[in-house]
């Protein structure tokens, strides 16, 4: 079965419409590559699939749950967390208040609790702080718990996101434009740490991405959007030698 | 025919409410700040015209240019010193605190100046007015004025903006502010323009408050202008025919409650109907939508 | 022991420290009667900074109309205090009025969230202060009256109440209550100043409060977190309501007349609270609680400086705002300072 089933998703703004029939199949485990030229609707896929933006037409099913027209909030709590093209933290809070922040929805007390300091706060603190020192040191984030995210170098914000994302323990990670902005050396780490997600996490995987030197490394399928349509799909290396994909790429 | 006059005189502190809220409509649309400290521009046009005219033996014409003069000047100054600092910080709420202490520090001046006590204003139009049926419907010569300035002013702003290079550049620079630079605009030009004239709007509103509510203290413009902004938001904050719509929608409401349903509880209406209309309309009247990009 | 528990150990004792001076100062004959006046509104001062700066440093809302919720503690409250002061002994009845402003603020500050919330900056800063002045026009039109046959209501004249002769009018429109029993005091002040201190720092120490704060720093990235952004917006906004009715209470039961003039609860009197907020830096609660009373004395201490007093907040409140937010002034402390040195006092750390 499935992990992720997207049938016929659809959505215009204006006249313009940015996904058109889109359609993808991701089994579990997978780590699945979106990728198309600026402009051919891969952020709004995103947008579609975490419920930020709503479709017109079409059905999204995670682990066999409707999700379609959940809410961001609900489509988290299903199972998918993400990361953002331009870099998405709280800025003001510590790196591992960060990570706090994702850990909320599995370590609970109640907000008395909270205002008290009394229960099972304590208790709960104490595993929510092991939690995410464990993650953190995955990321290689663990000398840098108390730095406030802001401080942090471009890279390690990155990091410090898909750490974020993580931490809602989701069964799908969705990665936007994860090596935008990296200098080559980045990049290979980045592609380290997306390698080092899988293997630890057992994660599925699908991001969005422009350099072709990590899609290809990493990901065993692609699907190849242009204008709002799926131009082709299936295994890495067919997709990359298909004669439309070079000429989308490339141009005539 | 009671009826009628206090419905020509909401239209009147309407027009006053339109005069204001162009300029703060105007500054939010391509600034995109709330200058808090707009009513406070009035205040100063005020007290400009009531100092000039006392020296000057009671002539307000001069009063109102040299107001007119200092107001442009005082908003000019007023967005480069205070505001401009502060395009593009991190929080929104900068700049918004920002115009709020440059609002307090005119209030405070004007305090040290001229003290806390109202002085009375002799009004700057010295027609008495029509008197319709047999006398039965009254109308003050400020009245008229006041209509008839605002009528004015939103034409020639429309043509302004529609028909001059200044003015497209107004919206080009609203619309996006990078793009505008990259087609050869000078941005921050363009937005000490906006505050010139919404700053000389500011002027020649007061003088037209004042004339019709003559009693001036330091904190005269305050309440006036934040209606003023109630009035933009209303109409939809950027557009120019809707800080009109809002201004004369808020001055005929303000004016027909205090008279029909309590004059205590008249301002509590004036607010209540904005949060009424944000709720329903959240972009106002005429407003368009926005959507943050994700 | 953490260093968040730790700075806020730090604050309490610098709150009780500065009570233990002011008692001593008191014993010793030191403080005229003028200054002993200061100090309980001194307490509400800072306590209702305390609920600003929550409201705008944590949850990241700027509102200017947070006198309005002072406004409705301290009406309910000595609203109750008036009605009770034969039938119940002050203690509990005291504790009662604290409860009562509190909840009614509170379910003010959740009704009106409601709308409220779903603004945005200026949008939501105009409409709070829209709200402040509601609740004051609203008030000041309210005639209440109580006589053997019970509770009168009128939002005309007192006249309108049509009560008997045993009547007692309570709300008297505009000239609001009279009389309700002196029941504040310093220790008291302090006290709920200390509690306050205690919500609003264990709230931000809590996993609501970071959650709250995820909304504060980008609510886009918290709602994808899991963050359930509108019901955590409403909490803090409720709660930061809920301890400026605590201020109001303070505030009734210690003036005679008690009036909801501009003067106290209009959206300069919000202001000035946001400036107390602004200089004690935005997020730092002990900042809030420190301005707050220095602000508050400074010019009662020093005569004749009180004229120049409001110019003075001003400008510092402009220089203040462009040293810590222009992108050109932080890059420049950047390049100087170096990037790790110098962070934002304010900033979420300090708390």
């Amino acid at each position: 079965m499935a992990l992720l089933e997207v049938n016929n998703l659809s959505i215009s703004f204006g006249g313009l419409r940015a996904v058109d029939n889109f359609n993808i199949i991701i089994e579990k485990g997978e780590l699945y590559g979106l990728i198309g030229p600026n402009g051919a609707g891969k952020t709004t896929v995103f947008n579609l699939l975490t419920g930020v933006y709503k479709p017109n037409e079409g059905i999204i099913r995670l682990d066999n749950e409707d999700i379609t027209r959940k809410s961001t909030i609900e489509i988290n709590h299903s199972g998918i967390a993400r990361t953002f093209q331009n870099i998405r933290l709280f800025k003001e809070m510590s790196v591992i208040d960060n990570v706090k922040v994702g850990l909320a929805e599995r370590f609970k007390y109640s907000a008395l609790e909270g205002i008290l300091h009394l229960g099972r706060f304590s208790g709960v603190e104490k595993e929510m702080d092991d939690e995410a020192m464990r993650l953190l040191k995955v990321f290689d984030l663990g000398s840098e718990r108390d730095v406030l995210a802001s401080n942090l170098p471009y890279g390690k914000q990155r990091k410090l996101e898909i750490a974020r994302a993580m931490a809602t323990n989701p069964k799908l990670l969705l990665l936007d434009e994860p090596a935008a902005g990296m200098n080559p050396n980045e990049t290979g780490e980045l592609m380290d740490t997306i390698a080092l997600v899988r293997r630890e996490f057992d994660m599925t995987i699908l991001l969005i991405e422009h350099d072709m030197k990590l899609v290809s490394g990493i990901c065993e399928k692609l699907t190849v959007l242009n204008f709002g349509r799926v131009l082709c799909q299936g295994e890495t290396k067919e997709v990359l030698s298909n004669p439309e994909v070079i000429t989308a790429y490339l141009g005539e | 025919m009671s009826f009628l006059t206090y419905l020509i005189n909401g239209l009147s502190l309407g027009s006053i409410y339109a005069i204001i809220a162009l300029g703060y409509t105007m500054v939010y649309g391509i600034a995109k700040m709330l200058n808090f400290a707009h009513g406070d521009f009035i205040m100063v046009g005020c007290y400009i015209i009531f100092s000039v005219s006392g020296a000057m033996s009671g002539n307000s014409a001069v009063g109102i240019i040299v107001a007119i003069i200092l107001c442009t000047l005082l908003g000019v100054t007023t967005e480069f010193v205070a505001y401009r600092p502060l395009r593009g910080a991190s929080s929104p709420l900068a700049v918004l605190i920002t115009a709020i202490g440059v609002s307090y520090l005119l209030e405070n001046i004007a305090l040290l100046i001229y003290g806390a006590d109202i002085k009375s204003f002799s009004s700057v139009v010295k027609w008495e007015g029509l008197s319709l049926a047999g006398g039965q419907l009254q109308i003050q010569g400020v009245t008229i004025v006041t209509i008839v300035i605002s009528v004015v002013i939103l034409i020639a702003l429309q043509l302004f903006i529609n028909r001059t290079k200044q003015g497209q550049a107004m919206l080009a620079a609203s619309e996006d502010k990078g793009a505008a630079a990259l087609m050869g605009i000078n941005v921050n030009r363009t937005i000490a323009l906006t505050f010139a004239i919404g700053s000389a709007l500011a002027a020649i509103a007061g003088a037209l408050l004042c004339s019709a509510y003559p009693s001036l203290s330091p904190y005269t413009g305050a309440m006036p202008g934040i209606k003023a902004f109630v009035a933009a938001v209303l109409g939809g904050i950027g557009s120019i025919p809707g800080a009109m719509i809002g201004g004369l929608v808020l001055g005929i409401v303000e004016i027909l409650s205090k008279t029909y349903i309590s004059s205590q509880l008249s301002d509590a209406i004036v607010f209540g109907i904005l949060v009424v209309v944000l709720l329903v309309r959240p972009t106002g009247i005429l407003g368009k939508k926005v959507q943050e990009k994700v | 022991m953490n260093k968040q528990t730790k700075n806020n150990l730090i604050t309490y004792g610098i709150v009780i420290a500065f009570y233990i001076i002011f008692e001593i100062l008191i014993l010793t004959g030191h403080l005229s009667s003028h200054m002993k006046g200061l100090l309980v509104p001194m307490t509400y001062y800072a306590v209702i900074a305390v609920a600003l700066n929550l409201c705008v440093g944590i949850l990241g809302e700027l509102s200017i109309g947070h006198c309005g919720f002072m406004c409705i503690g301290a009406f309910a409250s000595a609203f109750f205090s008036k009605v009770t002061e034969e039938s119940l002994p002050t203690a509990p009845r005291f504790i009662l009025a604290f409860i009562i402003g509190i909840a009614f603020a509170a379910l003010f500050g959740f009704l009106i969230g409601i709308p409220v919330l779903r603004l945005k900056g200026d949008y939501l800063a105009i409409v709070t202060l829209a709200f402040g002045e509601i609740i004051k026009n609203v008030i000041n039109a309210f005639y209440i009256g109580i006589d053997s046959n019970g509770l009168h209501f009128s939002m005309k004249s007192s006249m309108e109440l049509g009560m008997e002769k045993d009547g007692n009018i309570i709300v008297n429109g505009a000239m609001g209550i009279t009389g309700t029993p002196h029941n504040s005091s310093f220790t008291i002040g302090i006290i709920v100043l200390l509690i306050a201190l205690f919500v609003v720092q264990n709230l931000i120490a809590s996993r609501d409060g970071r959650a709250i704060m995820a909304i504060r720093d980008n609510y886009i990235a918290a709602e994808a977190c899991g963050v359930n952004v509108t019901s955590y917006k409403m909490m803090a906004f409720t709660i930061s309501a809920a301890i400026a009715g605590a201020a109001g209470v303070l505030f009734s039961h210690n003036i005679t007349t008690l009036t909801a003039s501009s003067q106290y609860f209009g959206y300069n009197a919000s202001i000035m609270i946001l400036v107390y907020v602004v200089l004690g830096g935005i997020g730092n609660i002990r900042g809030s609680v420190i301005a707050a009373c220095i602000l508050y004395l400074l010019p009662e201490l020093l005569r004749g400086f009180s004229t120049y007093r409001m110019l003075i907040y001003s400008i510092v409140l402009i220089v203040m705002m462009i040293i810590n937010w222009s992108p050109k002034v932080i890059e420049w402390r950047k390049r100087t300072f170096g990037r790790f040195s110098f962070k934002k006092a304010g900033a979420k750390e300090a708390v």
